[in-house]
């Protein structure tokens, strides 16, 4: 019998990286594979529309409630032709010289037979209804609610059928119900976060299963637990960036093309409601975190399993 | 603590149950030296492999204490458990080879949980290949492999890492006596370059075979005679064979 070759002791014994591909060939059906990764393209396409969605009527109602915050808008209403634009003449006057108010515009009555035409039709409508007349104005930002009050008090002096509206108070249930949706939309993103780490969850559980004998054998010959859960974690990251590129591209183009498809509105509400650049930077960071809850779980997994071994 | 010269295991009063099943095995005391040669013998049931488990750390007792490399491995951390396996070569007696890595695969992966550059083991996992006549069945995968063949594969992997302590559980049991032979051959081999070697086994007309080495033999749960046991040949009146 020949003599047994003799292995250097300087063989490290110490815990040293057992990682990467020669680690994940050991336990190949770790790899979670399967339907992962489109599981985690559907949650990531779902999280950057929702996510891209909040972000856009967060956008909105801030650019909404700026627009709004020093707008008013006057209207006369008076049925008598003359005696309204006498009265819108005299206003103006007498607003152009109040200091709390820095703009004033006529709203002309073409532009104001352009807003009540889709309910009245063209050309008829100043014949047949009387309409009033408009006045938008821009009031200075610390313009309070007092001040207003004054100021209409005033606009009644000169122009009594005058009524002045603050457009914050008449948007304000608008603003409201589009922030109560950018709200909703965060607690979409936290709800498939969650369904996405439950998934992972289930799915390592269910490798660890499949992979259990050679897990032990791993365990006996010295691996560690941390050696064992890195094979995983590589498994999970895979599938986790694949699932992840795909679903950033899903989700990143359905954002592009309900924008778009909004941008064709053509509405001065809607138009306040673009991404930033800023704002695609936050999507392109969707698939990183998916990335990081999924290697995260995967790993608390696996590890909590392997305590229950020796 | 460290160990006295040349103890590297001390199990003292073990025992192991599951559940509230009696014990399985009982008062377990016995202490291993460093470059013996040991067999553990006893009748199928007797509590063999239960025994070789708990020696190479794949379970905890659920009494008495374990020592090992002068350290209490019962109440040590379970990460720090590999440390202590990585000393230990394990020969199962289903052998356990991973199905889908090939021979080589197989007797490198001690090497490569350990650590080792890919460059580094290729040598020593050829040799070692070599050494157990399977040179030419390196890409094979186990199930194109014979069963001594694959018993070879498994006693490589488990002494490619130079182990302080071989442990084999039926190693002979599924080959034939030439065959048998030839493996025991290898373990003197082995434990002449120092490893304690401990071999399971219900053959006693292997235990003929090794002159030099040390018997104990379980009988229900409980080592019949430890202090008689470990002696060759078995006195008399300490251990029947």
């Amino acid at each position: 019998m020949k003599k047994p070759p003799v292995v250097t002791r300087a063989v490290e014994r110490g815990l040293s990286p057992f990682r990467g591909q020669r680690a994940a060939h050991v336990l190949p059906r770790a790899r979670l594979g399967g339907p992962m990764p489109w599981v985690i393209a559907i949650m990531v396409a779902l999280t950057v529309i929702a996510a891209g969605g909040g972000l856009a009527l967060g956008n909105l109602a801030d650019r909404a409630r700026g627009d709004l915050a020093g707008s008013a808008t006057v209207q006369i209403v008076e049925a008598d032709d003359r005696d309204r634009e006498r009265q819108a003449a005299s206003a103006v006057t007498l607003l152009l010289n109040e200091p709390v108010v820095t703009e004033v515009r006529r709203v002309p009555p073409e532009e104001v037979e352009a807003l009540i035409e889709p309910w009245l039709g063209s050309g008829t409508a100043s014949e047949a209804v009387p309409i009033p007349a408009l006045i938008d104005l821009r009031l200075r930002t610390d313009a309070s609610e007092q001040a207003l009050q004054v100021l209409s008090d005033r606009l009644v002096e000169v122009a009594p059928d005058a009524r002045i509206d603050a457009q914050s108070d008449w948007l304000a249930p608008v603003l409201g119900a589009l922030s109560s949706l950018k709200w909703m939309a965060f607690a979409l993103i936290a709800l498939l976060s969650f369904t996405g780490a439950a998934a992972v969850w289930l799915a390592a559980r269910n490798a660890l299963g499949s992979n259990r004998d050679t897990i032990e054998i791993v365990h006996l010959l010295g691996g560690s637990d941390n050696q064992i859960a890195r094979i995983f974690q590589r498994s999970i990251l895979l599938d986790a960036l694949v699932g992840g590129l795909l679903g950033l591209l899903v989700g990143g183009l359905g954002v592009w093309l309900l924008g778009a498809q909004f941008a064709a509105l053509d509405s001065a509400l809607v138009a306040g409601g673009g991404l930033a650049a800023v704002d695609w930077l936050v999507l392109v960071t969707v698939p990183l975190v998916a990335m990081g809850i999924a290697v995260y779980t995967a790993r608390m997994t696996v590890l909590s399993s392997l305590r229950r071994m020796l | 603590m460290s160990a006295p010269e040349g103890e590297i295991v001390q199990f003292d009063n073990v025992g192991l149950r599951y559940g509230t099943e009696r014990e399985i095995l009982s008062n377990v005391s016995f202490t291993l030296f460093s470059s013996r040669f040991y067999f553990l013998t006893g009748a199928s049931g007797a509590g063999k492999t239960s025994l070789l488990r708990l020696l190479y750390l794949a379970q905890r007792p659920s009494r008495g204490a374990i020592r090992m490399f002068g350290t209490d491995v019962i109440t040590l951390p379970r990460e720090k458990l590999p440390a202590y396996r990585r000393r230990m070569g394990v020969v199962f007696q289903d052998f356990r080879l991973v199905g889908h890595l090939s021979a080589f695969d197989n007797v490198a992966l001690p090497l490569r949980v350990s650590g080792v550059r890919e460059a580094d083991l290729r040598g020593p996992v050829e040799d070692m290949l070599e050494w157990v006549g399977l040179a030419q069945r390196a890409d094979a995968r186990p199930a194109t492999l014979s069963g001594g063949e694959q018993q070879r594969v498994a006693i490589a992997r488990a002494v490619i890492g130079r182990p302080d302590i071989l442990v084999a559980d039926e190693p002979t049991g599924n080959v034939d006596p030439e065959m048998a032979l030839k493996l025991l051959r290898l373990f003197e081999a082995l434990n002449r370059l120092g490893t304690t070697v401990v071999v399971a086994t219900h053959d006693v007309q292997l235990l003929r075979k090794v002159p030099d080495s040390l018997i104990m033999r379980l009988d229900k749960g409980t080592l019949a005679d430890p202090t008689g046991a470990l002696r060759y040949p078995p006195r008399r009146d300490g251990v029947r064979m």
